[in-house]
């Protein structure tokens, strides 16, 4: 870890062209990942994450999409940069996993060979080394019997299985960054902690950093070294790990962290413990988009509260708890 | 896998031993109609009658008739027309077989190369004016009746253009066989086989493109796209191999269709002696035999294709193994 920034996503803003005018979803995202560190992004179903995620892939194929802002790997600007060579950044520098491992594999080819197709598509290998190299992944994820597993077809792994199959494939490529979209949602709870354990031992062997989407604080108390907590398509707090779960400041925040009884605890609560739901992208109040749930709310959250950063705690609420 | 291939090959055998029993009784087991008079055809006199009573055993129980008649039609092969004497029914067939075949063959090879073509370009330029003349052409490739458009080529190419040199080199109609001569064999096949297949061209081109459009929104895709792949590899290797397998079931059956005798109506207009142009003639002579054996062969073809399909749809989807 040594600090240097890898990613960095300015003012990100995703919106939708639709029959009912301009549909913003993602409405100005600003958080930078290092080298060598886990970042996760956490927040209730709805609220952006998987856009965010997506637009900084380049992977938003719906035509009607509006991306604005700027999203700089390595300094070269994503959103400008010509197809072709975002294509092979795209499974080369920054790989991309996704929340259900069910349907991510294309179920007429091994998942030897979909490893394989990557790597050839990447780097200039041959069909022997570079089944191989994916032998040799499948081994790295702890699949006991790696060669035997290349040979079959998604439909005859487990969910946790095809999930190792998709790291293994990630990191085919030696990616700087790894984009995990809810890797561990679709999957059962002691495959969970499997799947994060090897994701935490492989940002160590591969020293690939992570941008890790989740709803869940567990997972980001168990992984992440920062955190980015995202309402309703907005940062609503962000800062290291720690400071953030020992100090919450934002009334979102405290209320997702009040489920959670210790940081080191037996049993780490999902969330919302908060009453009532985030508002659908139609209706999401022109002001605080949390303000219609939240207890210390009064006039002044009708206006859109600012991201202010203080000793890299970031907090957008008029009322945030004083640290 | 062998033992799905088994299985169905067992299978296989049960359906067609069942259609004969079944194509068995309607001709000779339907209440209220007598069995010689039918075979026998129109007006046949009491001496043709008796004889065919005598050799089909008319006069003994169903099971025993039932095996008379398969022995007549496999075995001994002398089922003969009492419509035209001595006619015999199962050579008859056996040579109109090349000739269906040599047309459904021709014709599936340039549909579904040219389905691929119309589909994958579609999908590919999804929603852009190519997009829409190709399904545009693709519609009224298969609204048009293949008779008619069977008619409208040989209008064109036998008379009103014949001696022009775009067309002089197309033969009269009728049929070459291949052991004769393969230019002429091609010659006498190019316009039909391109008949034939322009409605499958329109609905094959038409179902591809939608099986790739639907595809195309599927996890797996965003998987290949996000491997890095180019869009060409994510439509030709994960795209279109997935669709394909809807695309293989669908072709089995209109491959069996057509070969087992679907292809009557361009056979007779186009004037090739196949297997639907004998049962075309059969029927307006109501010739029973003929028509019996015509069913029979036609059954067994859409069968046979239809388990060949099965097979190959193990071949191509790994979760149908
Ligand atoms: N193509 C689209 N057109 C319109 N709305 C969309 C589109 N894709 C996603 N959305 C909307 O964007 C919102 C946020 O989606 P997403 O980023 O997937 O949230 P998260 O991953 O945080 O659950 C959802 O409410 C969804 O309905
Ligand atoms: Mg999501």
């Amino acid at each position: 870890m040594n600090g240097e920034t890898l990613l960095e996503v300015d003012d990100l803003r995703v919106s939708f062209r639709t029959g009912q005018g301009v549909l913003p979803i993602v409405e100005g995202v600003s958080f930078v990942v290092k080298a060598g560190e886990i970042l996760s992004v956490v927040g209730e179903s709805g609220s952006g994450k998987s856009l965010t995620a997506l637009a900084i892939m380049r992977l938003i194929t719906d035509p009607n999409a509006v991306i604005t802002g700027s999203v700089r790997f390595r300094g070269q600007d994503l959103l400008g940069l010509p197809e072709p060579a975002m294509r092979s950044l795209r499974g080369g520098a920054i790989a991309m996993i996704f929340q259900d491992p069910m349907t991510a594999l294309t179920p007429a080819y091994t998942v030897g060979a979909q490893i394989v197709e990557q790597i050839m598509a990447h780097r200039n290998a041959g069909r022997m080394a570079a089944r191989t190299r994916a032998i040799d992944l499948l081994g790295a994820m702890g699949i006991a019997s790696p060669r035997d597993i290349a040979g079959r077809y998604p439909h005859q792994l487990s969910g946790g299985m095809r999930q190792r199959v998709m790291i293994a494939m990630a990191l085919s490529c030696d990616p700087a960054l790894l984009i995990a979209d809810e890797p561990t949602t679709a999957l059962d709870v002691t495959v969970q902690a499997q799947i994060l354990e090897l994701i935490l031992r492989l940002r160590g062997e591969f020293g690939s950093s992570v941008l890790l989407i989740t709803h869940d604080m567990g997972v980001v108390a168990k992984v992440a070294d920062r955190v980015v907590v995202m309402y309703a398509g907005a940062i609503a707090e962000a800062g290291a790990t720690r400071a953030l779960f020992a100090r919450p400041a934002h009334p979102y925040t405290i209320g997702l962290l009040g489920a959670i009884p210790r940081l080191r605890g037996p049993r780490l609560v999902r969330l919302p413990a908060i009453p009532g739901a985030p508002p659908a992208p139609h209706d999401r109040p022109s002001g605080c988009g949390f303000a219609p749930r939240c207890a210390a709310a009064t006039g002044i959250c009708a206006a859109h509260p600012p991201l202010i950063t203080h000793d890299g705690h970031a907090v957008a609420c008029f009322h945030a708890r004083a640290a | 896998m062998i033992l799905v291939m088994v299985r169905r090959l067992g299978e296989m055998v049960f359906v067609l031993v069942s259609i004969s029993v079944l194509v068995f009784l309607i001709f000779f087991a339907t209440p209220g109609a007598d069995p010689a008079a039918r075979l026998a055809g129109r007006g046949a006199t009491p001496a043709t009658l008796a004889a065919v009573r005598h050799s089909f055993g008319l006069d003994k129980p169903l099971p025993v008739q039932y095996v008379l008649m398969m022995k007549h039609l496999f075995v001994t092969q002398d089922l003969t027309s009492f419509v035209n004497p001595g006619e015999k029914v199962v050579p008859a067939v056996l040579q109109a077989v090349p000739v269906t075949l040599s047309l459904v063959f021709g014709a599936a090879i340039i549909w579904v190369i040219a389905a691929l073509v119309v589909g994958v370009l579609a999908a590919w330029a999804r929603d852009t004016v190519l997009d829409r003349l190709l399904m545009l052409f693709s519609l009224i490739g298969v609204s048009m009746p293949v008779f008619w458009l069977a008619e409208v080529a040989n209008l064109i190419t036998q008379a009103r253009y014949h001696d022009t040199w775009l067309f002089s080199w197309v033969p009269a109609l009728g049929y070459v066989p291949l052991s004769v001569s393969v230019v002429g064999w091609f010659k006498s096949l190019v316009i039909p086989w391109t008949v034939l297949a322009v409605t499958y061209i329109g609905l094959y081109g038409r179902v591809l493109r939608s099986n790739l459009v639907e595809a195309m929104n599927e996890d797996y895709i965003r998987t290949a796209r996000a491997k890095g792949l180019s869009e060409r590899q994510i439509i030709l290797r994960h795209a279109l191999r997935m669709s394909l397998i809807t695309l293989v079931s669908m072709f089995g059956l209109d491959f069996g269709l057509l070969a087992g005798g679907g292809a009557l109506l361009i056979e007779v207009v186009s004037g090739l002696p196949g297997v639907g142009e004998l049962t075309y003639q059969a029927l307006q002579n109501l010739d029973l035999p003929f028509i019996m054996a015509a069913v029979l062969y036609g059954a067994v073809f859409i069968v046979v294709a239809n388990t060949v399909v099965d097979m190959l749809y193990a071949v191509i989807d790994p979760r149908a193994r």
